[in-house]
């Protein structure tokens, strides 16, 4: 069961990331996205982060995409133009992605040559009340400091959407 | 129950992660190359949250928590600069945007 559900939704997961980069219009990347981000919710629950598998569907495919969503609509932004590109480059794009991809799996393979199975349900450490511990005892200086970054995220985004800017 | 071996969300995080470079390099719409950064933050997450899994430890946990957080922070201010950008050049196109290019 655990073998079917995690090649299901890394299926979904890569056809999905494929997609993102692929389209050309933005619109349909912003939904694939929406898709990896689901199908990542559905991972993390496997591994036992219940809390991370929550945020990630309320923060990153809710209130982030739906941010991407709007500004793509406000700015009305069309197909991606075919751009004119070498020869070299067209022939060369695949190989050094396919051999950087390969570069990147085969290390994880030798440095983690025999790693134990995942198996749902042995790590119960992941729900709202271990995180929520976690944070506000060991993690409360991080964590009251990234909610000043997230102030001074606010004021920025604010002050460069003003209307007279220059 | 069978389970599946730690390595294959590694595996999973790296593909995922090379899909989020190879976007960022050759899509030219900028928004597209925004998708492609946060493609990139949610593969990393997936391997602090496999090894947090591993080590039996909610540390990787909140590391994920923080990298969202600042993912947000930074749709934010980069879908700002985005608007910014389109209402001083009309483009959304990356290769016009090349003031400071050499």
């Amino acid at each position: 069961m655990d073998l079917i559900l995690f090649l299901a939704f890394a299926a979904i997961a890569v056809i999905c990331a494929l997609s993102v980069v692929l389209q050309t219009h933005p619109i349909a990347s912003a939904l694939s996205l929406v898709g990896v981000m689901g199908a990542l919710s559905v991972l993390y629950l496997l591994l036992g982060a219940e809390f991370i598998a929550m945020v990630q569907v309320i923060v990153y495919a809710g209130a982030v995409m739906v941010l991407f969503v709007f500004v793509i609509m406000l700015l009305n932004a069309d197909a991606e133009s075919p751009r004119s590109t070498s020869a070299m480059a067209k022939a060369l794009g695949l190989p050094i992605f396919l051999a950087f991809a390969a570069v990147l799996a085969l290390a994880v393979l030798r440095l983690f040559p025999d790693t134990p199975l995942v198996r749902f349900g042995e790590f119960t450490g992941g729900g709202p009340a271990d995180v929520g511990m976690a944070l506000f005892t060991r993690y409360l200086l991080p964590f009251e400091v990234i909610s000043v970054l997230i102030l001074i995220a606010i004021v920025g985004a604010v002050v460069l959407a003003r209307k007279e800017i220059d | 129950m069978n389970g599946v071996p730690l390595s294959w969300y590694l595996v999973l995080s790296a593909i995922l992660f090379s899909l989020g470079v190879a976007g960022f390099l050759f899509r030219r719409n900028i928004i597209t190359i925004f998708m492609s950064i946060e493609l990139m933050l949610n593969a990393v997450n997936l391997t602090f949250i496999a090894f947090s899994y591993d080590l039996r430890q909610v540390n990787g946990h909140i590391f994920t928590f923080f990298v969202m957080v600042v993912a947000a922070a930074e749709a934010a201010v980069g879908l700002a600069i985005i608007l910014t950008v389109y209402k001083n050049r009309g483009t959304l196109n990356a290769d016009d945007v090349n003031s400071l290019r050499f």
